[in-house]
């Protein structure tokens, strides 16, 4: 295991490389994912007070 | 037939519904195509002769390399059809894909920097690979730039179209870059007609973790489409049953 995490003394740059990716890929899906239950609560309380 | 099934996919209250039904799927075939690649990438595959372990890193940076030049390529070809036919859908699928191709391209510059320090002794050279590959995230920063820069969609969709159809032509450059120039960056090894000079256990896990992040743009691009078209049709009817029925 320990072998494997020090990637024959690459661990820095092979980690820091799937860490990256791994943040970047994530924040991708997320923000659109929030920016989504954003847009749909606005809509909702737009038509709420149109209707009043 | 396929033109019907286009026609009908490319109405935005369609497209909406069918998209949130195909995500869950999608998801689901990302993680296990993912959780197979990196198995295989960082387990299975044996150590490189030259490069040792460091040579792991390919299957970050070459799958975001790939996706970086498939989704500029997207994101022309849906803007031209936008242009020419005027479908709303493609030039949502256009201007959607823009910030999903920089991230790539983002990150095969940074993977590729990571892999670049220890195997070449530097983090950056200006030699045309890497140049070129630097011009297309600033083709994508362009893009989003103007995009944000014009008020109305519509016009704004037909500019950016224009501007990606130009940028086209680094795509070219940047693929055969390391054959036109001499370079530090190495060869393809995978792209080209000969059979590819890696090793059997080294390709598959590449193509796989090809396979997820194709995925991944996919999951990523219907996402931010679906925002992009409720942000166009906030006012629409089939908007207001969707969230009348929530």
């Amino acid at each position: 295991m320990s072998d494997f995490l020090h990637m024959g003394g690459y661990a820095f740059y092979v980690w820091t490389s799937y860490g990256i990716a791994f943040v970047v890929m994530l924040i991708g899906v997320i923000k659109p994912l929030l920016v989504h239950k954003q847009q749909l609560r606005g809509l909702k309380l737009k038509r709420q007070r149109g209707q009043r | 037939m396929i033109m019907r099934f286009l026609h009908k996919f490319s109405s935005p209250p369609y497209f909406y519904s069918i998209s949130g039904r195909l995500l869950p799927w999608l998801t689901l075939l990302f993680l296990a195509l993912l959780a197979y690649g990196l198995y295989g990438g960082l387990v299975t595959a044996p150590a490189d002769y030259q490069q040792g372990d460091s040579f792991r890193i390919i299957y970050v940076h070459v799958p975001a390399a790939w996706m970086s030049m498939f989704i500029y390529v997207v994101m022309a070809v849906s803007g031209a059809i936008g242009l020419i036919w005027r479908i709303k859908l493609a030039e949502i699928v256009s201007i959607s894909s823009a910030p999903i191709g920089a991230s790539f391209t983002l990150l095969a510059l940074i993977t590729g920097s990571l892999w670049g320090k220890p195997m070449w002794g530097t983090w950056w050279v200006w030699d045309a690979r890497l140049t070129s590959e630097l011009i297309l995230l600033f083709l994508y920063l362009g893009v989003i730039g103007l995009y944000s820069a014009i008020e109305d969609n519509r016009t704004a969709s037909r500019a950016v179209a224009i501007l990606a159809l130009v940028g086209v032509v680094n795509i070219p450059i940047i693929h055969y870059s390391v054959e036109w120039w001499s370079s530090l960056h190495q060869g393809p090894t995978v792209t080209k007609f000969a059979k590819p000079s890696i090793h059997i256990d080294m390709l598959i896990p590449l193509l796989v973790m090809a396979g997820a992040f194709k995925v991944y743009y996919a999951i990523a691009l219907l996402l931010r489409c679906r925002n992009e078209l409720v942000q166009r049709e906030q006012g629409s009817r089939w908007l207001g049953e969707i969230l009348e029925n929530k």
